[in-house]
């Protein structure tokens, strides 16, 4: 599948409720669009990684930035490889027939 | 040891060396006025939540260090988000403490529930929901650290009533960190900027709020001086060199000088020292400085290449990057280059006023009275309007941290109390609040906590009956349809004031109104003196939002 110019910013983050409304309201208060997002704890679970699939523009310098000025988050990386059938094929991770 | 989490929050706040603090006790913050009971740390009442954040604004502002303020959950938090909001795009430290319902109750739209946290995410620097007591004594010397460090900002401690309420056992107290400063600064890089500089034929330095100190500001003339570098500043930054410094253009943008507006695009190298190139002072921001190169020197990395792409920049503290840099710097007399700035000059005088002997009532005039008659060292708070621009226009601030005014978020309300804060902090200093008709409303409650605390503030309430600066783009660029702008009711705020337990005076009856308002100034308590202003009176010059800054109205 076309990847239509499009990265991965991959984040650790500190695990507590209040993280992903940071990141997400960074994204809405300036205007920055978010294409995907996966997320998930690691190792004892203080700690998560999320995996946000944005477009690669002028914007991106900013974004990551902005980003690592957030409290809670510990580390940015932007990923141009990626498998991007994830993103692509989420309602596959449900299985057919289930409730 | 073993303390209630209100008692950890009292000692923590002692510890960090609070001595005052603004707030209004509600139901999900009794706990914590409980434990303030035995606490040295003075208690200011405020008469509304906002007030209380810009009280603490005002000392956080006159003084560099966090002010703290409280507040009770739901509406005593949404009435705190405007001066947190305010303090985030000015960059000021404050450490808010609001209560919230018991945890158990959060999610229930319990009484006086609301979600301050998620409110808060975009207006603060950080911000902190408490889950346990034993976590106050890491999140509070972590939330000073924040507010305190790099780029300064507002921080929001959420704690639910139960966390204040419950006990825990800890073996030491925390120990509260040093404000970070930035990355330190290699010779190469400043080796770099300095020949940048060395090399122009015509800088520039445009000086935000991030050398709004003590020491930059020093470091910033010394800069100058060697160089022969004109400098203009942005309204943060009103206090770093004096107005009638050979080399000062004075303010830059939207009511900025002429000249400075007009040299800077004249500029072959612009050096931006803690400013991020807000639209207010650079107008359409494409159009600004486009023929120059342009050094970037911001403490915070995401304001680099954010409104002006930099050719040259450097992501530390300007201070360290300005005392590394001197040293490289050559002297030069830049004769042409300081030919024409004065040749500009006197091509575009400075805002007039007519003498002082025509119209002793002229804005202008009122505001060059009042600063010859006051002590230099002084701390002038405004409100929000036409007031606010002709005070940053024409009062002499010789000093960093005596101008404190409301730049980013432009909120009306904000003179009052935050003049509150800088008495409260700068007990000895003179204090004097510019406001208007206007904006006073806004937060005149507050006057009742000047009284109580008799603070050594002189309101100067400029009254022209109307919005004054709304009205003024309205004839200016709507047609003179002056709607919602002009007051039909005309409060009388020296009886007001009386009312509130402070003395009022009006300068409209008044039979000197000169001597009576140096009466006024020297009046050890709190004053409030109506000063009539005619309506028609513009702040002039002006840059016609959209248009690029050197095309001023004039």
């Amino acid at each position: 599948m076309e990847t239509k110019n499009q990265l991965i910013i991959e984040l650790h983050v500190n695990n507590h409720p209040g993280v992903m409304s940071h990141i997400t309201g960074l994204f809405s208060r300036r205007g920055y669009n978010m294409e995907g997002i996966l997320c998930g704890t690691i190792g004892e679970g203080e700690t998560s990684i999320i995996y946000l699939l944005v477009a690669e523009d002028e914007k991106l310098e900013q974004i990551v930035l902005q980003l690592k000025k957030l409290y809670d988050v510990l580390d940015v990386k932007v990923r141009k490889n990626y498998d991007h059938a994830v993103f692509y094929n989420i309602e596959k991770l449900l299985a057919k027939g289930g409730v | 040891m073993k303390m209630t989490g209100a008692e950890i929050i009292v000692r923590l706040l002692e510890q960090k060396g609070i001595e005052k603090v603004a707030g209004i006790p509600g139901a999900a913050n009794l706990h914590l006025y409980h434990a303030l009971k035995e606490s040295k740390i003075k208690h200011v009442l405020a008469r509304h939540e906002q007030g209380a954040g810009f009280m603490a604004q005002g000392m956080a502002r006159t003084t560099g260090r966090a002010g703290v303020c409280f507040t009770t959950s739901g509406p005593g938090a949404t009435n705190l988000l405007t001066a947190i909001a305010d303090a985030k795009l000015d960059s000021v430290p404050i450490v808010a403490i609001t209560g919230q319902v018991a945890s158990a109750a959060i999610g229930t739209d319990a009484f006086q529930e609301i979600d301050t946290y998620g409110l808060t995410v975009p207006i603060t620097k950080h911000n902190f929901l408490v889950r346990k007591p034993e976590e106050l004594l890491t999140i509070i010397p972590e939330a000073f650290h924040i507010a305190e460090s790099g780029r300064p900002g507002p921080v929001v401690i959420d704690i639910p009533k139960d966390v204040q309420q419950q006990s825990c056992t800890f073996e030491a107290w925390p120990v509260f960190k040093e404000p970070g400063k930035g990355r330190p600064v290699t010779t190469n890089e400043v080796r770099e900027i300095a020949l940048r500089i060395n090399e122009a034929d015509r800088p520039v330095i445009l000086a935000g709020g991030g050398v709004n100190t003590e020491e930059s500001a020093a470091l910033i003339i010394k800069l100058a001086e060697t160089n022969n570098i004109p400098v203009t500043y942005t309204m943060r930054g009103i206090g770093c060199i004096s107005p009638n410094h050979r080399l000062s253009l004075g303010m830059i943008g939207m009511h900025g000088t002429r000249y400075a507006n007009a040299l800077i695009e004249e500029a072959d190298l612009l050096i931006a020292l803690g400013a991020r190139f807000d639209d207010r002072a650079t107008g359409v921001s494409s159009n600004f400085c486009q023929n120059s190169e342009i050094i970037h020197i911001d403490i915070d990395a995401s304001e680099i290449n954010k409104i002006k792409k930099a050719d040259y920049s450097l992501n530390a503290s300007a201070e360290d990057v300005l005392r590394e840099i001197i040293p490289f710097i050559q002297v030069n007399k830049r004769e042409q280059w300081i030919d024409r700035f004065s040749e500009l000059k006197s091509e575009m005088p400075y805002v007039s006023a007519p003498e002082e002997g025509e119209d002793i009532f002229h804005p202008l005039n009122i505001i060059k009275s009042v600063a010859h008659h006051v002590p230099e060292d002084s701390i002038i708070s405004t409100d929000v309007g036409q007031h606010q621009m002709w005070v940053a226009q024409v009062w002499p601030f010789k000093n960093p941290r005596t101008f404190i005014s409301s730049s980013g978020l432009g909120t009306m309300g904000f003179g009052v109390p935050a003049a509150i804060g800088a008495a409260l902090a700068n007990p000895r200093k003179k204090v004097v609040c510019f406001s208007g008709d206007g904006s006073i409303l806004m937060n005149i409650q507050e006057l009742v906590t000047m009284s109580e605390n008799n603070l050594n503030i002189t309101v100067l309430v400029f009254n022209n009956q109307s919005l004054g600066l709304v009205r003024q783009h309205q004839e200016l660029f709507f047609s003179k349809n002056y709607m919602a702008t002009q007051f039909e009711a005309k409060p009388d705020f020296p009886a007001i004031a009386r009312a509130f337990g402070i003395s009022g005076m009006d300068l409209t009856t008044s039979a000197n109104p000169l001597d009576d308002l140096m009466n006024a100034l020297e009046h050890p308590g709190p004053v409030l003196v109506n000063v009539p202003i005619n309506t028609s009176e513009k702040v002039l010059p002006m840059v016609r939002p959209g248009a690029p800054n050197k095309d001023m109205i004039y």
